[in-house]
Formats: structure tokens, C-alpha cells, sequence
């Protein structure tokens, strides 16, 4: 059963960041000659995956762990109407008020609303995946609300006029002295004397931001984590950032993909072990917040959940491509990817790049809208591997190319050529004629060992840069059937 | 419709209505940890120094004097009056003239050059530390804003892994689990201490 | 035993050599080699081009060309992964499903190359003689979708006179991927081109794996920069011995030691 199929939406155009403008292969050519920001990439991702591989290998019950995380996901997603009912009752007994947003600009409207409701005209963020997706930034830009990104990457993407790169490091693209060139360049009042040390630099973000902090009256987070039993919400993060904003400012504005919750309680202890050794690669990220409604006295004193769906449920209906909604953010997937590593996150057009992006970006927006993320990807199978609840990323990407073949209308030569191969290798004796044809391919070597580079299209695009050896006179089972007799 | 029957008709919709039945999790994962206390504090401090926190032993008799070192240690010269503590921290834990968390404006307390607060829970296996709001831990504006930030543990409350420590806690208390001073590992993915929450963790482990 | 060799379209049309040094080997390991004469591809890359009803057919065909076999090998991780976790699901999702069941048993009975010798036949000298100086490349589809592990590096260690080289990065795709090679070129060629410097820095003779396509993949790199290292299967070299070296290859080393 299809999303297209049951009328279920997908997440709008001209709102968000779930959409390139340049197909996939166009957009990493620029990359791919960008020699700054391959190193850039190559460095930080070969850091990150030995931090991992060494805090995941010592735990004797990863697998188990692993396992435990993907069916808690699976679990939540069978019954995923049941426990967000759950979670905006126990939500709104604790003194939160819970929104619904079909879409982003359902959600921009509502979160604006309730910004303007503050009387403020500035607001906090804690980094999160899902306010980056919908847009959100620019919808209370557009309202004349400023919306001041926190997390030292989120930071330093927004002061040099930006994008995102990865999920966890969205400022990866960039190197130490990138950093403080922007730094230099955009932070009133730094010291002119500012070093690349990552030190000095994180410093400098903590004088820039601590009064903000002070003065905010208003936060808007992400949630990594909602425990449907207890109407617990969650931020998991690093700097302190997270806690300046859940804690100091009056009111607490969380936007939360409507996938992001769990059942109980007790699955914390599960995705809590798996998360920080997969994203960070360290055994426990330095915070954790986790609170439930309003505490008086301690925290905002008025909070409100956004829940969205923004194409969620369209994917949700897609039995082999649902579990992309099992994703934990926590970019493993990224770091171990080799396409990643050498096209960048900002060739998938998407705020969730990588593997996983390849998978969810085009399930969300609807695969023709997305239609070359699917085959960024050479199917190593490194994404799945390495994914904490065990997403078999390489098969839902198959089976999104397979929508996307299925969804045209007019015949390309590429479906022609496939259709016509599958006849042939479907049926023995046309077989032996196609391979036939194929060893005449020899004489264009004219006696070399390969053919000549010059070959037209689509073969140009292997021999552009490798050698295509020429074809035998005879194939094996040829070869064989001859000298057996048969 | 409003937007909450749409979403919620938009799920069943696509669960279908012969729905599958939720699949069985296995918990064959470590829940609890048998090894001995003094192994298990060990392995809480190895962590907490990776971290690049302080780690400090004593006796429950001499708490109140570890932790007034361990302040000296970590902010040289300082008036006693400069470091807040949780309002329920034990009399015989609290270094001299130390104020006392009253409620203030959580921006006040900016101010302090140093917070001394108990702990709800620690986690050994991953150096963590859980503070859960009560009088002992104090709120969470108490352990964010001032720069050093010293943590009284006692060695009953130190348990193996992350299940174990997380079944010990009020569920619904704002909880902060802490695992080493604030950092960050977003210059280059190389982790760097110290940003926005205190930059100074010490933990006085008692016992 | 009674081995039916699949060959693989890829090896069977462009390097049967490969295919000829499997029965060579299992033959000089005295079982009985058969070559079904109607076999010809395992699907795979149509259901990974996005094919998968036009991959039906071929499965259908792949299951009746090697119906009744024993035990069936290939000399291919990929095609073998295919076979295993693609065949019985695409027959499947097309409603196929006494199709979908024949080709699950029949996968049951498949085995890549190097699984087939070490796992059923219990080998890991194989009495090989190769006096190269090889690096391996254990390729992404043996690695992570059938866990071949460290069956090939065994297999080769036995090998007399083969100087074994450790591949740096060696678990890092070689960017071929079936038609991401054409699709994604420029990515793919970037992934080459690190495959191909950490093979070169080991300075061995020969790049070996158990994959025909990623071995021509590399070897296509290799040969249009004229590095002087080649590709060669690991049947090939399981297939040489002192009388015999594979085709086309000298018996001396290409450097002394």
C-alpha cells in the first residue's frame, strides 16, 4: 500500500527544507571538487567513527541493545495514535498545552502564534532537526521575530549565512579556521585577537550568547526523546545550551515530529545507551534534560508541545519504507557513509542528508520530488551497520528507486533497456544471442585489452575515468558447453 | 476536522485496518550490574576523569572539608559567600558562609562563582550523574549557571548502568543527568570542554 | 559433491577466465563440476536499479536453470547476497509466491566461492601456488550482506608463495555499486580514486577480490591510470598452481623479494 494510493499527504512545497533545487549528482559535482571541504569531511568523519567504533565496542550487549531499539520503534509505530494520545493527556494533566500541525506551515503558524501571544519579538532555539525542516526560523523571521540558533554549529552556520550539513554537526562542512574567520567577521565585540584553538572559539560563542541567554523570555527546542506513558519530554545535547533554554525562559515552546515518542518509561534506558556511543561516540553526552509539563518554581512556568506531521504519515504508510521513521538522529549513518564523506550533506537538498536522508527526505516529500536521492548510494551497506536500531537503509533505498521507476508514465530508454535485458536474460536462447551481440563489442578494441575511452553515452560515464576491458570471443558457458558436448 | 482527528485519521489510515500485532521486545540486554561497590566507584571516577571532571574521595565525616578544598582547588581565592548551595544539602556537607538557594530569580543566580548540590542518582558505567530537582539536588537553573559546579555523591547511590539508575529516579521530576563539565564536538568533531553550562565539574564521592 | 557452478551474467559475458578457475579449483579439489546451460543472472541489478517486476522473470529463470542442484556456487559475493536476501522477496512482492519459496530453498543451497570452501568443503589450503605480492579487497556485499569475515584472507594465506599485503581502509566501498557508477559517476570516481591510492601505497602486483564487478570497477582505475597493478579474482589465484598459473600470468614474480 502507497501514501499516493491512500490520499495521505505528503509535506507541502514552497515551505521548509525537504527539497533541492539541483539533482543529486549535479549538486556533489561541487562538492566533490571543493578540495577545503573534502578534507574538511574526510578528517572529521574518520574522528568521529574511531570515537565510535571504541565506545560501541565496548558494550557486550550493543546487539541486544540494538535489537531492543528497533523493535521499541517498531512497536511505537504499530500503535502510534494510541501513544500520542496518551502523550498529550499526561502532557496536559502536567500543565503543558499540546498543538497538532498537519504541515509546517500549519506548525510555523502555530508556533508564531504563540511567540506574538509572549509579546516578545526574540526567541532562543536549542538545535532541532524538526524547526530546520519545517522552516521555521524564516516563517518568524517573516513575522519580525528573531530567532537566535544556540548550539555552536547551529551558530556558526547561521552567522555565516549557511547551511546545514550534517545532523549532528550541521557546520561540519567547515574547518577551525573557517570558524574564526566567520566569528571574526560577525560576532559584535570579539576579541580581534580570537586563535583557531577550538577552545577559544567555543569560548568566544559563550560570551556572545550568555546574555541572550539571560534576557530570553522565550525557547523553542526540538525533543529527541517523548515517553508516552509518562508525558515526559527529552533533549539530549552537549554544551549546556539546551539546558540554558528548557530552563531559564518563561515559556517553552517544543516542536516535535509526531515519530519521536516511545511507550514507557523504561525504553529510555534502551535508546539512552545507544544514542551518545552512536552520535558523539561517547559513553553519555555531558546533558540530558528530561522533564514532564510544568514544575513550579523550577523551569518555564508555561509550555507547549507542537506535534507535527508534515508527510510523517504518508510514510508511515509505506510497510517497507516506515522504518525511516525509526531514526534517532544521531548520524552514524553520515559518518560511515562513503558517498557522504566525499559529496557533503548539502548535495542531498535536504536538511537530513546522508543515508538516512536518502531515505527519509523522499518519503516525506514524495519520491519525485526527491527522485535522485534514492540512488545516492553506492548499497555498501556501512549505514546499516552502524544504525542503532538496526534501519536497513539499502533496502528501503532499492525499494524508493523501484517507486520511482514504477511512478513514470512514459517509457525512458533506461526502462526500455532494463525491459529489454530482462527478456533476454529471462529466456535462455535470446541470452546466448544477447551475448553474442555483446562479445562483438571486441572488435571496437580493435585487438587492445579494453575499449576505447570514446564511447557514447551512458557508457561515457564509466569510461570517462575507467578502462572497459574488451569482450572474449566466447563466454564461459559457451566455452564449457563446447568442450562438454552438451 | 481539526488538525488532531486529521493526524490521528491519517495514522489509522495508514496502519490499515487488520492491524499487525506489536511486536514482542526482547530486554536480553544488561539490566543490572553485580559487581562490587568498591569496583563500581571505581569505574564511576575512570569515567567522570575521562570526562575531564574532578574526582574526590572521602569519608562522610569529612564532606564539608573535601568540598570546601575542592572549591579552593578549583577557584583559587574566593569569598565564602560567592558559592550557592542546594537548599537541602546536609548542615554537615555545606562549607562556611556558603549562601543558601532561596528562590531568587534563576538569572541571579549567575552571579555565584560556584553551586554544591547532592545527587539523586550516579551511573557508574557511563559517568553520570542525575539531578532530579528536590531540595538535595536543587533546581535546574542551581547546577547551569554558576561555573563550578561541585556534586556530593554517596556511594549508595551509585549503581552500574543506565537501566538501573533511570528505574531509581521520579519519573516525572525535572531531571538532569550530567556526564562531565559542558563540551563540545562541533569545531572538527575533536571534543572541547566547556561552553555554556559549568565548566568546572568536581564530584566528591563519599565512602 | 556434485557442484553446479553459477558463473554470473558479469563473469560469464566479459571475464569468463573467472568462472573457469572456480570449476578448475573445485575440480582439483575432486568434485564434480557442472554448468547448467540456461543460466543467466541472478536479478540483481534490475531490483537495485529500481526493476524489480522485470527482475521477476529472472529469477524465475535463475530458479529453473539450476533446479535439482545439489549445491550451487558463484564466484561472487554480490550476486550470491542477491540471491540470498533479494530473490525470494521481489517473487514475493509480485505475488509470485511458489516462485518466492523455490528460490528461498534454492539460496539455501548457494554459496559464495570463498563460504564453499572453508564452511561445507572444510578447505582452507587449497594447494595453490601464486608467488605475487597481492593485497585483498574484501568487497562491501561479501562483507556486510553474507559476512564472508576472514574466510578469503585465510584462503590466501595458505597460498604458497603469495606475499599477502594488508589493504589500508580496506572495509571502504570502491564507489561501483552497480549503476551508481554511471548514475552518481563523479562520486563514484572519488571513491575510486581513494580505493585506488590505498591499493597502490601497498605496492602489491595484484588487487584481489571475490567480486568480478568491483575488481573491474578498481581494475578499470588501475588500467587507465597504467599503475602496473592489476586485478585478478580470487578464484584465479586459488586456481594457480606451480604448472598452472592462471591465464595469462607469469609463474615468476613481477618483483623480486
Amino acid at each position: 500500500m502507497t501514501a499516493v494510493f491512500l490520499g495521505l499527504p505528503t509535506a507541502p512545497r514552497g515551505v521548509g527544507h525537504l527539497r533541492g533545487d539541483r539533482s543529486f549528482p549535479d549538486a556533489a559535482r561541487d562538492a566533490l571538487r571543493d578540495g577545503q571541504l573534502r578534507a574538511n569531511l574526510g578528517h572529521a568523519t574518520a574522528t568521529i567513527r574511531g570515537k565510535r567504533a571504541a565506545v560501541v565496542g565496548e558494550v557486550p550487549d550493543w546487539e541486544q541493545l540494538r535489537q531492543a531499539g528497533r523493535a521499541i520503534k517498531a512497536a511505537t509505530m504499530a500503535r502510534l495514535d494510541e501513544h500520542l494520545v496518551a502523550l498529550e493527556e499526561r502532557v496536559t494533566a502536567r500543565g503543558g498545552t499540546v498543538h497538532w500541525a498537519r504541515d509546517a506551515n500549519e506548525a510555523n503558524e502555530i508556533v508564531t502564534r504563540l511567540v506574538q501571544a509572549t509579546g516578545t519579538d526574540e526567541v532562543v532555539k536549542v538545535k532541532s532537526m524538526a524547526t530546520q525542516e519545517i522552516g521555521l526560523n524564516e516563517a518568524l523571521e517573516a513575522a519580525g521575530i528573531a530567532a537566535h540558533e544556540t548550539d555552536l554549529a547551529e551558530l556558526i552556520v547561521q552567522l555565516g549565512d549557511d547551511k546545514p550539513s550534517h545532523i549532528l554537526v550541521p557546520a561540519i562542512h567547515k574547518n577551525r579556521a573557517e570558524i574564526r574567520e566567520i566569528f571574526l567577521r560577525t560576532m559584535p565585540g570579539v576579541d580581534p585577537g580570537l586563535t583557531d584553538e577550538p577552545r577559544k572559539l567555543a569560548m568566544a560563542a559563550r560570551a556572545h550568547l550568555r546574555e541572550r541567554f539571560l534576557r530570553a523570555r522565550v525557547a523553542i527546542s526540538g525533543a529527541n526523546f517523548a515517553v508516552a506513558e509518562t508525558g515526559t519530554l527529552s533533549v539530549v545535547e552537549s554544551e549546556g545550551n539546551g539546558r540554558m533554554c528548557l530552563t531559564l525562559p518563561q515559556t517553552l515552546i517544543t516542536v516535535m515530529g509526531i515519530e519521536k515518542l516511545v511507550p514507557t518509561w523504561r525504553d529510555l534506558e534502551v535508546f539512552l545507551q545507544l544514542l551518545p556511543r552512536s552520535s558523539t561516540g561517547e559513553r553519555m553526552n555531558p546533558y540530558t534534560s528530561l522533564w514532564t509539563g510544568v514544575t513550579p518554581d523550577d523551569g518555564p512556568q508555561e509550555f507547549h508541545l507542537v506535534l507535527v506531521d508534515n508527510g510523517r504519515t504518508a510514510v508511515l504508510a509505506d510497510e517497507v519504507g516506515r522504518e525511516a521513521l525509526h531514526c534517532i538522529r544521531c548520524s552514524a549513518c553520515l559518518n560511515v557513509c562513503p558517498v557522504y564523506e566525499r559529496a557533503g550533506g548539502h548535495a542531498y537538498g535536504s536538511v537530513y542528508p546522508g543515508p538516512i536522508g536518502a531515505v527519509l527526505s523522499p518519503q516525506l516529500t514524495g519520491v519525485e520530488d526527491n527522485a535522485s536521492l534514492p540512488y545516492a548510494s553506492s548499497l555498501c551497506g556501512a549505514c546499516y551497520d552502524a544504525c542503532p536500531v538496526a534501519i536497513d537503509i539499502p533496502s528501503i533505498l532499492v525499494h524508493l528507486r523501484a517507486e520511482h521507476v514504477e511512478a513514470q508514465t512514459r517509457t525512458t530508454p533506461e526502462a526500455a533497456a532494463f525491459r529489454a535485458l530482462s527478456a533476454a536474460m529471462s529466456n535462455p536462447r535470446l541470452w546466448r544471442l544477447a551475448q553474442r551481440a555483446a562479445g562483438l563489442g571486441r572488435f571496437l578494441a580493435r585487438g587492445k585489452p579494453t575499449l576505447p575511452a570514446a564511447l557514447p553515452p551512458p557508457a561515457s560515464k564509466w569510461t570517462r575515468t575507467r578502462d572497459l576491458p574488451a569482450p572474449p570471443r566466447e563466454t564461459f558457458t559457451q566455452a564449457w558447453a563446447r568442450e562438454h558436448g552438451s | 476536522m481539526s488538525a488532531r482527528d486529521d493526524i490521528l485519521s491519517r495514522i489509522r489510515t495508514a496502519l490499515g485496518d487488520d492491524r499487525a500485532p506489536v511486536p514482542e521486545i526482547a530486554r536480553d540486554y544488561r539490566t543490572t550490574d553485580d559487581r562490587p561497590d568498591a569496583e563500581l566507584l571505581a569505574v564511576l571516577t575512570d569515567r567522570l576523569e575521562d570526562y575531564k571532571a574532578t574526582v574526590v574521595r572521602c569519608t562522610p565525616a569529612d564532606v564539608a572539608a573535601t568540598v570546601a578544598g575542592a572549591l579552593g582547588a578549583a577557584l583559587g581565592d574566593h569569598r565564602p559567600e560567592d558559592v550557592v548551595v542546594a537548599p537541602g544539602l546536609p548542615a554537615d556537607w555545606q562549607p562556611a558562609g556558603a549562601v543558601e538557594d532561596d528562590g531568587r530569580p534563576p538569572v541571579a543566580l549567575a552571579d555565584y562563582a560556584a553551586t554544591v548540590t547532592g545527587v539523586a542518582v550516579a551511573i557508574a558505567e557511563t559517568g553520570t550523574l542525575v539531578l532530579d530537582g528536590s531540595p538535595l539536588s536543587g533546581r535546574r537553573a542551581l547546577s547551569l549557571l554558576p561555573d563550578c559546579l561541585v556534586c556530593v555523591v554517596e556511594a549508595a547511590q551509585v549503581v552500574g548502568g543506565v537501566p538501573e539508575g533511570l528505574a531509581r529516579l521520579d519519573r516525572t521530576a525535572p531531571l538532569t543527568m550530567i556526564s562531565g563539565p559542558s563540551a563540545t564536538s562541533d569545531i572538527e568533531l575533536s571534543r572541547v570542554e566547556g561552553v555554556h553550562g559549568p565548566r568546572t565539574l568536581v564530584v566528591v564521592l563519599v565512602g | 559433491m556434485k557442484v553446479a557452478l553459477f558463473a554470473t551474467c558479469l563473469v560469464d559475458t566479459m571475464v569468463p577466465q573467472v568462472a573457469r578457475a572456480t570449476a578448475v579449483l573445485l575440480e582439483r579439489l575432486g568434485h564434480e563440476v557442472v554448468v547448467p546451460p540456461d543460466q543467466a543472472c541472478c536479478g540483481q541489478m534490475h531490483v537495485n536499479t529500481g526493476y524489480r517486476r522485470e527482475a521477476v522473470p529472472i529469477v524465475a529463470n535463475h530458479v529453473r536453470a539450476f533446479a535439482g542442484a545439489e549445491a550451487i556456487v558463484a564466484p561472487s559475493g554480490s550476486c550470491v547476497a542477491s540471491i540470498h536476501h533479494q530473490q525470494a522477496a521481489v517473487a514475493r512482492r509480485a505475488g509470485e509466491h511458489a516462485l518466492a519459496d523455490e528460490a528461498a530453498a534454492l539460496a539455501e543451497r548457494t554459496y559464495e566461492l570463498s563460504q564453499f570452501l572453508v564452511d561445507v568443503l572444510g578447505v582452507t589450503d587449497v594447494g595453490a601456488y601464486y608467488p605475487h605480492r597481492v593485497t585483498y579487497h574484501p568487497t562491501c556485499h561479501s562483507l556486510r550482506l553474507l559476512r564472508v569475515g576472514d574466510r578469503p584472507l585465510r584462503l590466501l594465506r595458505a597460498v604458497r608463495g603469495l606475499d599477502l599485503v594488508e589493504l589500508p581502509a580496506a572495509d571502504q566501498c570502491c564507489g561501483f555499486g552497480g549503476t551508481f557508477a554511471v548514475k552518481n559517476a563523479e562520486t563514484s570516481t572519488a571513491m575510486l580514486t581513494d580505493k585506488m591510492a590505498n591499493v597502490l601505497s601497498t605496492h602489491a602486483e595484484v588487487c584481489t577480490a571475490g567480486d568480478a564487478s568491483c575488481l573491474m570497477h578498481i581494475g578499470g582505475g588501475l588500467s587507465r591510470l597504467r599503475s602496473g597493478t592489476r586485478t585478478v579474482h580470487l578464484a584465479e589465484i586459488l586456481a594457480s598452481t606451480e604448472e598452472a598459473v592462471s591465464p595469462h600470468q607469469s609463474t615468476q614474480p613481477a618483483v623480486s623479494r
